[in-house]
């Protein structure tokens, strides 16, 4: 029915003020409604932003122009007027005698005599050795794509004697090469090996006990005092900084277990090493820092297969652990693992417990072993930031693409295994 | 047919196992309860040798049980346990300059002084000094908990005041306004911020945000290390834990609720501010403590970003060491095991760890008291 | 095919409860309860809902322990033995008193794996596999439907295949009776039927008992039925035992007929 304006002046006036007054304050609580339904949806662009903007500035450091200088022009190096590049060996070998130290020369000898190395070998200890090039100034990536002249002209004032180049700082060389101090030459090669050999240990310390621990608790453990101590103990484990087991480690594995994190009891007695700071320790120490999130992703793992599946085995006379080995877990394993691989996640990018436990901040060799030294690729990008030189800070952000990488397949393979043990079925 | 209980070996044997992997969880409690009390008590008890600007002013024979020292330097009390080269004395005591003594104290061997032999005095940190002091300088023995304290409260702070009202807008925009498919691409990118190493914040607190910080207030007010932009990484970092946590507690206010409210005629804004908000209060709460703890306990970004060198100040642009960042500065030297330092970073720790165990434990009590009321 | 019971002519009955009272926490759920079941009959359990019927089944196999807050006082006889002494396994209770649950569980493995795990894990079966699972598999009027797709999984099948697929895993590990909580209820009606059928069977080798709600199911299918309700502190408790076909005539007690002709339940 509708209103006609008789009808509806027929309102009295206090009415319609009433009602109009109504009208302005439901608009005015929409306006505010709007307002902040765009404040809101603006917070959660901060997070894309957010990440965004890390990104960008990783990759605006991992590329760039660098300026080089060289120690030696390659010029200078000439030989009767053939260049260095077209040299025969008995010359590169004079090269480098005449620009090193005798005692260099003769650890080179040591390492491998110099019939047997390739020309190829020599050459490149020339280029590294006498010729020498380093860094004097770099650009980031934005700089390098946007102000092209003004770098040419900075260069031209202020660095006449180098050479101009296009740097990825992220190269399989990168990935090969063990650390150097001449930021050129260094790479991450040690520094993902010491990831791999600790989170191995990690993994084979806290996944049995992890597994073993869930299992306990969701199918063994009864409603009572010292099994609800533990639970609690382990949802407040998981909260503890990352730090504090870096000083447990120290403390424990380090200190008190020294003897036997060093290898010293197994008759391993390198002097290097022998003061318990080894990647056993550092292991231990990581797989203590995930035992809590494997318990807690493996107990939700368990606790998600249906009861109906325990009570068939039961029901046809299996005992608890054919019950728990033959159909719980093998229903529970997609979820167990996917659980695993996050807390693996996390480990491989801890920093700080590994700095405390006693991450080497130079080794240049590879680690051999669970009583090698050690330092990892998150610890080595720590070292490159901390350090004063802006160089370090390209090879910390090349390092950080190569952590992000490696952490993004590890997803990956965690979404493999879950998808391909769920089709099994 | 036979119904006796059988023996089995082997289910016995995994049952062990098995408790055995659940009771490790206790060790590692007590491990670190144990590890960090001990050492600090050594922090608390250990002797440090002070000098007095005291020195006797007569030859000190090995049977004489007093002798004169000088007026001048650090005033003696009787019980003080002093130090003449090797040999230690514990002070019975004090006569103007005469100084009775008890020879050969703490199982050192009395030998003979000559005169000018300069007097050390044993000083221990006590807890008055740990906490109530504001200056810590192992160097010169000043060992106020406060200067470290006041820096890691001050990045958290900062770090609370980003994360906590952007990670509830978050929460309220997924759980209230967001459509589905919106929300199956936020939660992967709020998970992988999550998921990115604290060292890789760092490295961008210190190459990104300390730079900005500069670029918008001045070089000569923002320092290179300063707590500011370590903070307000730190609040990056944890708004993905404050929305998921947040956004939780919204998603189990029962729809109920929300009928009601549109049934009295309230807009989508005031249904979800006035009514689902204050309903999953408990919740919110829980996850800002959590929140907090988690920016307590952070390290990497303070230890690249916030500056090497303990400092007692307010001023978030200067460079101040935070807890957690001191202890990695000193264990990543070659830290000797009979040494202050060492004993200092469990003292650290254990503060550090009791500071976030309680802050978990009542984020775990709020949790649950609101699971009860929806569940 | 007498057989497959090598205890049957040890006396006329397969289970007997005396005095049973069962308990979750301080509930009791189910009181003082004596009844015996005739071997080689069918014995349907019928009540209303919540009146602990299940509860009751569960006691002959000691199933109710994977509840941790369950207990029980009095007995259960079975083979001569109190199932609930202390040196009795439950485990190898429940070999022998096999179980089929109101929704079908299969295990997700395959259908051979379904029958055959069961045989190779709690029985000392010393022949060939393939023979037990079509042994069993055709008992369970099961085989002509899946002898082709056997290394199929058995959560492939529909709900009346599963439930059967659940039968044959019983029976393959030869069990002396059979349990049957409501294991139709999630069926539709041909399917229903099928299993019916199925059971009739199978009274020729097994003692069943059953768990239904479904009074015209208890009345076609069953020898004798016992009619379970709560009293007034929700208690279970046995009114009335006796041949089906008295139960459903005649019965002896108010209550029974007021349920049995739909007054309440």
């Amino acid at each position: 029915m509708s209103v006609t304006p008789d009808e509806a002046l027929s309102v009295s006036p206090a009415d319609a003020h009433e009602i109009s007054a109504e009208a302005a304050k439901l608009s005015r609580r929409h306006f505010v409604g709007k307002v902040w339904q765009v404040i809101f949806a603006s917070s959660t662009l901060v997070g894309i932003v957010a990440l965004t903007t890390l990104l960008l500035n990783i990759v605006n450091s991992a590329f760039g122009y660098v300026a080089v200088e060289n120690t030696v022009q390659p010029e200078h190096l000439a030989i009767n007027g053939v260049p260095i590049e077209r040299m025969p060996k008995e010359d590169l070998v004079a090269v480098l005698e005449s620009h090193v130290s005798a005692g260099l020369m003769r650890r080179f000898e040591n390492e491998i005599p110099w019939e047997e190395r390739t020309r190829e070998d020599v050459y490149n200890l020339v280029l590294e050795r006498v010729v020498d090039p380093k860094p004097v100034a770099q650009w980031s990536l934005y700089e390098s794509l946007f102000t092209v002249d003004a770098i040419r002209q900075e260069m031209v004032e202020r660095y006449p004697e180098a050479d101009l180049i296009f740097k990825s700082w992220v190269t399989p060389s990168f990935i090969t090469s063990p650390q150097s101090s001449n930021a050129f030459n260094a790479g991450v090669r040690t520094a993902i090996l010491g990831s791999l050999w600790t989170i191995s240990i990690a993994i084979i310390f806290s996944f049995p006990i992890g597994v073993g621990a869930a299992i306990y608790l969701q199918e063994y453990a009864k409603d009572n005092l010292i099994n609800r101590i533990i639970t609690l103990n382990i949802n407040n484990l998981a909260g503890v900084p990352s730090i504090i087991y870096g000083i447990l480690g120290l403390a424990l594995f380090v200190r008190l277990l020294g003897q036997v994190t060093s290898g010293a009891i197994f008759g391993y007695t390198d002097p290097m090493t022998a003061n318990g700071r080894t990647i056993l320790s550092a292991g231990l120490t990581l797989g203590l820092l995930i035992l809590p999130l494997i318990i807690i992703n493996a107990q939700e793992a368990i606790k998600a297969v249906p009861n109906s599946l325990r009570q068939a085995s039961y029901g046809i006379g299996a005992t608890r652990w054919q019950t728990i080995w033959h159909h719980v877990l093998p229903s529970a394993l997609p979820g167990i693992l996917t659980g695993t691989i996050l807390a693996i996640s996390r480990a491989i990018g801890e920093t700080a417990p590994l700095v405390v436990v006693g991450a080497s901040t130079f080794i240049t060799f590879d680690p051999d072993g669970p009583f090698s030294k050690f330092t990892t690729l998150p610890v080595q990008i720590y070292q490159w930031t901390a350090r004063p030189q802006d160089v370090f800070r390209n090879l910390a952000a090349g390092g950080i693409i190569v952590l992000l990488l490696m952490l993004l397949s590890m997803n990956a393979i965690a979404v493999l295994l879950r998808n391909r043990y769920s089709r099994r079925i | 047919m036979n119904l006796k209980k059988r023996r089995r070996v082997g289910e016995s044997i995994i049952h062990g196992f098995l408790i055995l992997s659940s009771v490790i969880s206790i060790f590692i409690t007590v491990g670190i309860i144990f590890e960090l009390g001990t050492e600090s008590m050594l922090f608390f008890t250990r002797k440090q040798w002070e000098r007095t600007n005291k020195e006797v002013v007569q030859n000190v024979e090995l049977a004489s049980t007093s002798f004169f020292v000088s007026e001048s330097g650090a005033t003696l009390r009787a019980g003080d346990l002093i130090r003449l080269r090797d040999e230690e004395m514990r002070v019975v005591e004090i006569q103007g300059g005469l100084l009775v003594v008890e020879r050969g104290a703490e199982g050192t061997e009395p030998i003979f002084h000559s005169e000018g032999t300069a007097i050390e005095k044993a000083t221990q940190v006590t807890l008055l000094e740990f906490f109530g002091k504001t200056e810590w300088n192992p160097q010169i023995g000043r060992f106020g908990i406060w200067a470290l304290v006041n820096s890691t409260l001050m990045t958290s702070l900062i770090a609370l005041v980003v994360a906590l009202p952007i990670g509830l807008c978050v929460a309220i925009f997924l759980s209230e306004y967001a459509s589905q498919r919106f929300r199956s691409i936020l939660k992967p990118i709020l998970e992988v911020l999550a998921g990115v190493p604290t060292v890789v914040y760092g490295y961008f607190a210190l190459t990104f945000m300390t730079p900005l910080l500069q670029a918008i207030l001045g070089k000569n007010v923002v320092g290179i290390y300063n707590t500011a932009s370590a903070g307000i990484v730190i609040g990056i970092l944890i708004i993905p834990l404050v929305s998921s946590m947040s956004e939780d507690a919204l998603s189990a206010v029962p729809n109920a609720l929300r009928e009601a409210a549109y049934g009295l005629g309230a807009t989508k804004f005031e249904t979800a501010l006035q009514v689902v908000v204050p309903a999953a209060f408990s919740g919110i709460a829980a996850a800002f403590i959590v929140a907090t703890s988690r920016a307590i306990g952070e390290t990497m970004i303070v230890a690249i970003a916030a500056g090497a060198g303990p400092n007692f100040t307010f001023n978030p642009f200067e460079a101040a060491e935070t807890m957690t960042g001191h202890i990695v500065r000193i264990s990543g030297g070659d830290l000797s095991y009979n040494s202050l330092d060492y004993n200092s970073i469990f003292a650290i720790g254990l503060l550090l760890f009791f500071m976030t165990l309680i802050l978990n434990i009542i984020s775990q009590k709020i949790v649950k008291k609101f699971r009860e009321v929806y569940q | 095919m007498a057989s497959l019971n090598p205890e049957s002519s040890n006396g006329r009955y397969a289970i007997e409860a005396k005095d049973l009272n069962l308990y979750y926490g301080d509930f009791r759920a189910v009181k003082d309860t004596n009844m015996k079941f005739e071997r080689n009959k069918i014995t349907a359990i019928i009540g209303p809902s919540g009146c602990g019927k299940s509860t009751v089944l569960r006691a002959f196999n000691r199933m109710n322990e994977l509840i941790p807050i369950y207990h029980a006082t009095g007995e259960v006889i079975f083979n001569g033995t109190n199932i609930y002494n202390d040196d009795v396994d439950p485990v190898e209770v429940r070999r022998h008193i096999g179980m089929v649950f109101q929704k079908p569980n299969p295990f997700p493995k395959s259908i051979y794996e379904n029958v055959a795990w069961g045989v190779r894990k709690v029985t000392n079966y010393k022949g060939k596999l393939d023979d037990i699972v079509e042994q069993s598999l055709r008992q369970a009027a099961l085989w002509d439907e899946v002898k082709d797709i056997l290394d199929q999984s058995g959560l492939a099948l529909s709900g009346g295949q599963q439930q059967r697929l659940c039968i044959a895993r019983t029976l393959a590990v030869k069990p002396n009776v059979v349990l049957m909580d409501e294991p139709a209820s999630a069926l539709d009606p041909i399917a229903t039927l099928r299993i019916e059928e199925l059971i009739q069977e199978l009274k020729k080798d097994y003692t069943i008992i059953i768990v239904t709600h479904n009074m015209q199911q208890a009345a076609r299918a069953s020898d004798y039925t016992a009619f379970f309700n709560m009293d007034e502190d929700r208690a279970g408790f046995l009114v009335e035992y006796d041949r089906t076909t008295k139960m459903f005539t005649n019965p002896e007690k108010r209550l029974t007929e007021d349920y049995i002709s739909g007054r309440f339940g």
